[in-house]
């Protein structure tokens, strides 16, 4: 058994079989072959073989021509290893004997090599390096043009990678994919917000564990204390499933209070609605009881396929949840994608510094047509109900104008060929730069609403990329810094009679519900996993007692403090309602 | 090979010291595992805290062995004595360490 330590991302436990993706995306599932075909995939094993030999032959000839017979030697010893008599027994034994899949055969038997060198404090322990590599050779050879893909996923598995890309996310099938785990990471990184917005546990920045696992092996993760943990004994599975039905017996106490109002106990009645990435999404804010949905956030439109999405791409999924809200608000967020996740497609420069970059509104309004394109889909959406439309990122008035400007035009456009939408469409923005912070007061006389979105607002105001592990922990949404912006924000917002919300993780966890009610917050935008526990928070308390926490909160020097304090007041909240 | 013989199958032993400066690494390891699949005998090598098949380089490897360690050559079989006389050979000129391989 082996415990490893990362950052809990998504809440939730789950056990089940390990998928694991390499840096090359190869995924290895445990697969079986028929007693029938062993012959047919032995022969397709030592045809990879013989195809990875020739390789390495025609390096080795390439190298010793161009830089001598020294260095033609790394080649020469990884065919040597390739040849290895005592490997190609076990591969073949575990493909006659114990009927596995050759790709899997590889894996399991190299990887078990590269664990055995890994292990050695000396200049050999390099050697695993080379094994790695016969395994993607053989492995390349054995898969061919089949390279899976995560798309392709049929039974329900842990995903286990150095690091999910947007694009990975987005096209894997979510039926089966029970829980996230990788290498890199941190809170706020794409992996957390795809896996709470799926609702299952994730991990993330756990160091590199892969080379320690293979596919199909058992693997608990455990999403509330950051655990992964690989081979586990019998008794760490039995204590993980007890823990799961009590959850589920949570899970569903919670459900009872779907159709209740998420109203405080002296009668304030808090909007709460959800944050969603997909369209299904919406669905499961409404099984819990929403108000609405605060956030739709469209970058997966835009990342799902290779090519850009059309109108009707666009409306076909704003169209869906607003449908399916039946009269209740939609806030649409155009697309708050950086250049980084895009330059392939836009043609645009590599950046050095992509969150401080081309990204959000400045794309859009650089890339006018595609974002046409979408406020045209937001704005026939506005014809089905209550579709609000928000720009992100806005750190100048000018930005702001020019994006209003656009949208302007885009409806007269669409009035000219008569399609019908709303007019009086609400616009916003997210306050997510302490810039916007500074500059509220003037904003708010041109927005119908704001929305702070804290993961950003956090990440600008400490100057901590929240996916860098060693700065991680820098990344505090209980830093005083925050909390005060914050506070401002919701003052001028309250001030000018402007709706606020606060998006974000903050948002969402429970610890700080007491906190942004007491700072004068009535809209919260959490992911639909936590609507049920923040409604339940928000029905157990005073917005008078909310009030004195978060004066005590905002009085105090560091983050460490209100942490603790905060914690201690969620647990006497919880504790009470237990009573 | 494995205990094919009935008769007269004997094991010999042989301690060799790894000489070359680089200890047993990729190629050295190579050069003694093809070096001993040449006979019919089955060579292992045994090192402090373990013993490896010595017709396997991935083994061999495994032995991590760096310049200075001791290991014992264990040939089982029909030419064991020829085997160990080759083997001792490679580890006696330090896996011709510098290059310049001497045609035999």
């Amino acid at each position: 058994m082996l415990k490893l330590q990362g950052i809990a991302v998504s809440p939730g436990v789950t056990i089940g079989e390990a998928l694991v993706l390499d840096s090359e995306g190869f995924r290895i599932p445990r697969r079986f072959v028929e007693r029938s075909a062993v012959d047919t995939e032995l022969a397709r094993l030592a045809h990879a073989i013989g195809e990875t030999a020739r390789e390495m032959e025609r390096n080795r000839d390439a190298i010793r021509a161009e830089l001598g017979e020294q260095y033609a030697a790394i080649f020469e010893a990884h065919l040597a290893m390739l040849h290895d008599e005592k490997l190609q027994r076990e591969l073949q034994t575990a493909v006659r004997d114990r009927n596995w899949w050759p790709e899997y055969a590889v894996s399991r038997t190299l990887r078990r090599y590269a664990k055995v060198f890994q292990s050695l404090d000396n200049h050999i322990s390099q050697r695993a390096h080379d094994i790695y590599d016969i395994e993607k050779s053989l492995l390349r050879n054995l898969l061919g043009q089949r390279r899976e893909t995560l798309a392709a996923i049929s039974q329900p598995v842990i995903v286990l990678a150095h690091n999910l890309t947007p694009s990975e996310t987005a096209t894997l099938d979510r039926r089966f994919v029970k829980g996230f785990a990788t290498e890199l990471g941190g809170p706020g990184s794409h992996t957390a917000i795809v896996a709470e917005g799926l609702e299952i546990p994730a991990v993330v920045g756990v160091g590199p564990f892969l080379a320690d696992v293979s596919g199909g092996e058992p693997v608990i993760l455990d999403g509330n204390q950051g655990l992964v943990i690989l081979q586990p004994d019998e008794e760490t599975i039995a204590r993980y499933r007890q823990e799961l039905e009590a959850a589920q017996t949570v899970a569903a106490q919670l459900k009872e209070i779907r159709d209740l109002p998420a109203e405080t106990t002296d009668g304030v009645r808090i909007q709460l609605t959800g944050n969603i990435e997909f369209p299904s999404e919406a669905e499961q804010c409404l099984a819990r009881g929403c108000d609405g949905i605060g956030l739709y956030r469209t970058e997966f439109l835009y990342l799902a396929s290779r090519t850009e999405p059309t109108e009707d791409d666009h409306y076909a999924a704003y169209a869906e949840v607003v449908q399916a809200m039946a009269g209740r608000p939609v806030v649409i967020r155009t697309l708050d994608l950086g250049a980084d996740k895009m330059h392939a497609r836009l043609n645009i420069e590599e950046e050095r510094n992509p969150c401080l970059g081309l990204r959000s509104i400045r794309l859009s309004l650089r890339q006018l047509p595609m974002f046409r394109t979408q406020l045209r889909a937001i704005l026939r959406a506005s014809a089905l109900g209550d579709v609000r439309v928000m720009f992100p990122l806005i750190s100048t008035i000018v930005e702001l104008r020019q994006a209003r400007m656009v949208l302007a035009d885009v409806m007269e456009d669409l009035a000219e060929h008569g399609i019908a939408f709303n007019r009086k469409m609400p616009v916003g923005m997210m306050v997510e730069t302490p810039a916007a912070v500074m500059m509220l007061d003037i904003f708010i006389k041109e927005v119908d609403f704001v929305s702070i979105g804290t993961n950003d607002l956090i990440q600008y105001t400490l100057a901590v990329d929240r996916g860098n592990k060693d700065v991680a922990d820098l990344y505090n949404a209980c830093d005083p810094a925050v909390l005060r912006l914050l506070r401002r924000s919701l003052d001028v917002a309250r001030e000018a009679g402007v709706p606020a919300n606060v998006c974000g993780q903050m948002s969402g966890s429970v610890m700080f519900t007491q906190l942004l009610l007491g700072l004068g917050l009535r809209q919260l935008s959490v992911p639909p996993s936590a609507i049920p526990e923040v409604k339940q928070v928000c029905r157990s308390v005073s917005v008078a007692e909310c009030r004195l926490i978060a004066e005590k909160a905002l009085a105090m020097d560091g983050a460490r403090e209100v942490k603790a304090y905060l914690r201690d007041q969620l647990r006497r909240r919880l504790a009470q309602a237990v009573a | 090979m494995n205990g094919a013989d009935t008769v007269g199958v004997q094991t010999l032993t042989r301690e060799v010291v790894v000489a070359n400066s680089q200890g047993l690494h990729a190629r050295p390891a190579d050069m003694l595992a093809r070096e001993a699949r040449k006979w019919q005998s089955r060579i292992e090598l045994v090192g402090e805290a373990q013993r490896v098949d010595g017709k396997s380089i991935l083994d061999v490897l495994t032995l991590a062995a760096e310049a200075g360690t001791r290991l014992v050559v264990e040939a089982t079989g029909p030419d064991a004595r020829e085997a160990l006389e080759a083997i001792g050979g490679l580890f006696e000129r330090k896996f011709n360490e510098h290059g310049t391989e001497q045609a035999s």
